[in-house]
């Protein structure tokens, strides 16, 4: 940009500036020049102005012309495309941005990745009425227990369902059996509960981590496991190590869990270790008894 | 794909357009005004003023110098494209729903809707070569179907009318006499109003839109139904690809349902499915209101949506658009 404030020829005066908004002064700037475009496709337009405060800029713009290749146009279509704008597109203002490239990448949006089969669709898909249009019927309505017309809170019926039992604290037995049996209830059943699971796996493996376990109490705050591990290997084979760690704080909650592979080795910890003095403190260890719910 | 926006139209579009070399874009809405867009970069041209009514349709003769327009405000105008002037003004006494150009241009097919007591009806208007001495005189109507023809287009060598709307039937119609040829039958065709219709390139067969949430594809000479395309939304527009078997659906939920739910159950997307496996293909996103028009560019290469929202959005295909594989 330059600046030239004595091209501007004396008989003009300031008054007459500030009405002008320049048009008239266009009379005293170079003409437009336009360079190129050369070989690498860089094409340079000079043009010259006034400011606002009536000084002459010189505007260099720069672009890069892009040939496309083998564009096979219509001779119609290249002559309509200097057609002459008529219309509303006369008097278009600049800032108007009627036409906008969107800034927004938008793909075509595959339903499933390309080589699977049409049912993974049906699963995959964001839209669950077209589930239920699927082969396997995932819409079963709990009240009624039709299939694949409804979901339970649209059911017609719903007014006529019995009321779902209120919730009653039951030992996890008899909770079980009773799920089992009648699994139409409206109450929640967890999966490994539902009638047709594989409870004996799921149940076996609670066995297994309540069996010969062994609770440690008034640990001191700096026992880790290692250190649980060291003091009751000397009874027998010890299957598990666990310290309760405060998740908030990151110390010790002073209590622990150990299990012996036999019984008798748990035992023999017992008798020997509950009043031990471990680290300042007495140590407390009993059966640990299983949970109640 | 970076789609190109064109917010040309106040209220919502009608009807999209483009010439048969496809660098012009017709565009037709509920405002007053049908607008021309360069079809590559999306630049206004011109816009047609005169019509006092929403536009509901639009063709282009195949020389790209005749625009017709159909408007609610009862009347029926021819333009010249390149200066946007009116050449002339067939006035009817009920809105005018659709239009088409025969081939060869010498014919126009109109359907005006049931209004005041008037039933719905088709009009083949004959169109002079030289505008001065175009008259206003229909060559041939018909009447008969209930509720609005939302389509009627030329059949194969323009022996036949091919027309679709409210009373949920496609209708073949003799363009000579008038008599009714063919008519599909109750149990394979539409359950709701049939939206829109769209020719196949050479002519050959048609795919109609529907708001039973279905597209069907008919052949033009027998009527028998060749496929169907089964989606989740109404089916308020339907276009085909000129280049590969893709067939693409627009629609969504009711436009006066828009503002009570959220955007992603609308639907709004442009839902493409190939064309022989009926298979869904993908979807082309954006619209914050259902599609009400879409149309391929005779290139095969870009296409058009417009919708409830009033934005025009041009979408020119990624190069991997053309081996997409299902």
């Amino acid at each position: 940009m330059s600046v030239d404030k004595s091209a501007k020829p004396g008989k003009l005066r300031w008054g007459e500036l500030d009405e002008d908004d320049g048009e008239d002064l266009d009379f005293l700037l170079p003409p437009k020049q336009v360079i190129g475009p050369d070989d690498n496709g860089i094409k340079k337009v000079i043009e010259y102005k006034f400011n606002d405060d009536g000084n002459k800029i010189k505007i260099t713009t720069t672009t890069r012309v892009r040939k496309l290749a083998k564009a096979r146009l219509s001779k119609r279509a290249v002559e309509r495309r200097n057609w002459p704008k008529f219309g509303d597109a006369v008097h278009e203002d600049v800032g108007s941005r009627l036409t906008m490239v969107s800034t927004e990448e938008i793909l075509l949006e595959r339903p499933r990745a390309p080589g699977t089969k049409a049912e993974d669709t049906k699963i995959a898909g964001d839209n669950l009425a077209q589930l239920g249009k699927g082969g396997a019927v995932l819409m079963v309505c709990r009240t009624c227990g039709k299939k694949g017309d409804h979901w339970t809170s649209r059911c017609p019926y719903k007014d006529l369902a019995q009321p779902t039992e209120t919730f009653i604290d039951k030992p996890a037995a008899t909770e079980t059996a009773m799920a089992a049996s009648g699994a139409t209830k409206g109450a929640y059943v967890p999966p490994s509960m539902r009638a047709g699971a594989e409870r004996t796996s799921g149940s076996d493996m609670r066995r297994r981590n309540e069996e010969n376990s062994v609770r440690v109490t008034n640990l001191s705050e700096d026992t880790r496991e290692p250190d649980l591990l060291e003091l009751f290997r000397t009874f027998g084979p010890v299957s598990r190590v666990y310290v309760a760690i405060d998740q908030k704080t990151g110390v010790s909650r002073g209590f622990g869990f150990v299990n012996f592979v036999s019984k008798e080795d748990a035992e023999r910890a017992i008798n020997k270790l509950n009043g031990y003095g471990y680290d300042n403190l007495i140590l407390r260890v009993e059966w640990a008894t299983p949970r109640t719910n | 794909m970076r789609p190109i926006l064109m917010k040309g139209h106040e209220r919502p579009l009608t009807f999209l357009k483009y010439n048969r070399e496809g660098d012009l874009l017709f565009s037709c809405a509920k405002d007053h005004n049908p607008t021309v867009w360069f079809a590559d970069n999306g630049e206004r041209l011109g816009t047609y003023r005169g019509h006092n009514g929403a536009v509901w349709c639009c063709d282009v003769s195949r020389d790209s110098m005749q625009l017709i327009t159909a408007s609610a405000d009862q009347s029926v105008k021819l333009w010249n494209v390149q200066t946007g002037a009116q050449l002339y003004t067939f006035s009817f006494n009920s809105p005018a729903r659709s239009v088409d150009f025969s081939v060869g241009d010498k014919l126009a097919v109109i359907t005006t809707d049931p209004f005041m007591g008037v039933t719905s009806a088709i009009n083949v208007k004959r169109i002079a070569d030289d505008p001065s001495q175009q008259s206003g005189e229909s060559e041939l109507t018909i009447t008969g179907p209930a509720g609005r023809i939302n389509r009627a287009v030329w059949g194969p060598l323009n022996r036949t009318i091919i027309s679709a709307g409210e009373d949920c039937v496609v209708r073949i119609w003799d363009s000579e006499t008038g008599k009714l040829l063919k008519e599909s039958e109750p149990e394979v065709g539409h359950k709701k109003p049939i939206s829109s219709l769209t020719k196949s390139a050479d002519g050959s067969h048609f795919l109609t839109g529907s708001l039973d949430k279905s597209a069907k594809l008919w052949d033009s000479r027998t009527l028998t139904l060749i496929k169907n395309y089964t989606t989740e939304r109404p089916v308020n527009a339907v276009a085909m690809s000129p280049l590969l078997d893709h067939v693409v659906l627009g629609g969504g939920q009711d436009a006066s349902s828009v503002t009570t739910t959220d955007h992603r159950a609308g639907k709004f997307e442009a839902k493409f499915y190939d064309k022989i496996l009926q298979e869904e293909i993908g979807g082309v996103k954006g619209h914050f209101g259902p599609i009400n028009a879409l149309a391929f560019n005779p290139d095969g290469k870009s296409f058009s949506s417009g919708g409830e929202d009033g934005y025009v959005r041009l979408h020119h295909f990624d190069p991997d658009y053309f081996n997409i594989k299902i």
